[in-house]
């Protein structure tokens, strides 16, 4: 079973998000995902200042084996990205928790937070898969 | 029910991923893919290759047999040891496998064909020697290890006894030879240096476990695909198989027509397609911005439609790189196009050679 931290908050479809407070929150990919996807060669990022919603499909994770969509968990404005996946894909692999984050989302809406799964939450849609 | 070699528990105890790969359990990575393929590249690596098939071929006829089963000319081997790789076609010059060849004396060889299609190669090798005085024997109680690598040989030597190690001293690539119970031939499937030793299955565990000790790094399945890509290597099943001419495989390099009077099986088949020069070709892109060329996409060309017949990003270059089989009248230096997801990239069109001796080649 692979490591599903407790603080944070999960989409269904693998992403990650990280209460920053202030309406600010961190996402990437949980470790499940990229066990699944194996060695990271790319990652596509949004721009700083776009816009998304919830569900959108923001970037784009490509490993050796195959490109996965990632969608935005939250609907907000994109504030920040981790520009050394630039040279680093691999951080996403070695840190999916950490180093491997994405990028960072201002969101409208914390209600919106509820919504996702909780740890416990995730592991059982994993297992369901 | 799913097949496990002899070193199932060595990888296990490595930490292996395991994947089912046409009913056997095989390793796909030990963690890291990408850094498996660097081993290889930079220093040495270890793959089991004991799901594939071994098949001795010996008889008064095994050189008559053999002149007619495959694509080159067995002929023109005369070096105890030496080996040949080349294709066996169908009578309509489709190819049923690509394999290799080693050559003991004119009554007496080696084959070494894919384990995805051992059943229907057997059947057919069993169905064509029905006429010649051979006996075809298959060879399950052998294990085989890959070892690959600038440093490949060198940490073998460590593990060597004196008469082994004579019986290897100086073995130009593309050799074999017979060394105590190792079997030992200077070919592999990464465009390194390096040996395929195939040995009695209870010492494979023994011998694994040695070149794990002597710095040889486990690799996988992942690893072997791009490393093999990167050489410019096919893969059966992806890059040709039963409806593809070796013409439009880029193995036209492994057919003898001489001499004339040599009927191989799907010579006929194969000399029209030649002489009509309307084979497509089998050709390497190199994408050099982000993105992943992958089997099955389509290539776009002024001559007409091309598709990867397989893509992947290469770790040793930084980019993606694939081989297509394209119209004939592409050009070499050309640049063509590859739809890939829902936008249009530009890719160039090279040899389908990438990377030899840890080196970029085009």
């Amino acid at each position: 079973m692979s490591n599903i931290p407790s603080e944070l908050k999960y989409a269904t479809s693998h992403e990650w998000v990280r209460n920053e407070g202030n309406g600010v929150v961190t996402v990437g990919i949980t470790e499940h995902a990229q066990d699944l996807l194996g060695d990271m060669v790319f990652v596509e990022l949004p721009e700083v200042g776009d816009t998304v919603s919830t569900g959108d499909d923001v970037a784009v994770a490509e490993s050796v084996k195959a490109a996965s969509d990632i969608y935005a968990p939250l609907t907000g404005e994109v504030i920040e990205v981790n520009e050394d996946l630039e040279d680093s894909p691999e951080l996403v692999n070695s840190d999916a928790f950490g180093d491997g984050w994405l990028f960072k989302l201002k969101i409208e809406d914390e209600g919106e937070l509820e919504n996702l799964l909780d740890a416990e939450g995730y592991a059982n849609s994993i297992d369901e898969d | 029910m799913t097949n496990k070699t002899v070193l199932h528990a060595k990888h296990i105890e490595a930490g292996a991923k395991m994947v089912d790969f046409y009913g056997w359990e095989m390793p796909i990575n030990y963690g890291s893919q990408i850094e498996e393929h660097h081993a290889v590249r930079t220093d040495a690596g270890m793959f089991d290759v004991s799901h594939m098939t071994i098949v001795d071929v010996q008889g008064a006829d095994a050189q008559a047999f053999l002149r007619r089963l495959v694509i080159n000319d067995v002929a023109k081997l005369d070096i105890a040891g030496k080996a040949l790789y080349t294709g066996m076609c169908n009578l309509e010059g489709g190819v049923i496998d690509d394999l290799i060849v080693y050559f003991f004396t004119n009554t007496d060889y080696r084959l070494v064909v894919n384990s995805a299609t051992r059943v229907k190669d057997l059947a057919w090798i069993n169905e064509q020697a029905a006429t010649f005085d051979v006996t075809i024997t298959e060879r399950p109680e052998f294990a085989m290890i890959a070892v690959q690598g600038p440093q490949a040989k060198a940490k073998v030597a460590t593990l060597l006894n004196a008469e082994q190690t004579a019986a290897v001293d100086g073995m130009k690539p593309f050799f074999s030879a017979q060394a105590g119970d190792l079997f030992i031939a200077t070919t592999g499937y990464t465009g390194e240096n390096g040996y395929e030793i195939a040995l009695p299955a209870d010492q494979a565990a023994d011998l694994w476990q040695q070149l794990l000790d002597a710095g040889v790094k486990p690799c996988g399945l992942g690893a072997r695909d791009t490393l093999r890509l990167e050489a410019g290597m096919n893969l059966y099943g992806l890059d040709m198989d039963e409806s593809v001419s070796p013409l439009a495989a880029n193995m036209a390099w492994t057919i003898s027509w001489e001499p004339e009077d040599r009927n191989f099986n799907g010579r006929e088949a194969l000399a029209a397609q030649r002489a009509a020069g309307d084979q497509p070709k089998l050709v390497g892109l190199v994408l050099e911005e982000k993105g992943v060329l992958r089997t099955g996409l389509k290539v776009l060309t002024e001559a007409g439609e091309g598709i990867i017949t397989s893509g992947t990003f290469s770790p040793t270059l930084g980019h993606s790189i694939a081989m297509a089989r394209v119209p004939r009248s592409v050009v070499l230096g050309s640049t063509v196009e590859v739809e890939m997801r829902k936008k249009l990239v530009n890719v160039k069109v090279i040899k389908p050679s990438f990377v030899r001796n840890g080196k970029k080649v085009f």
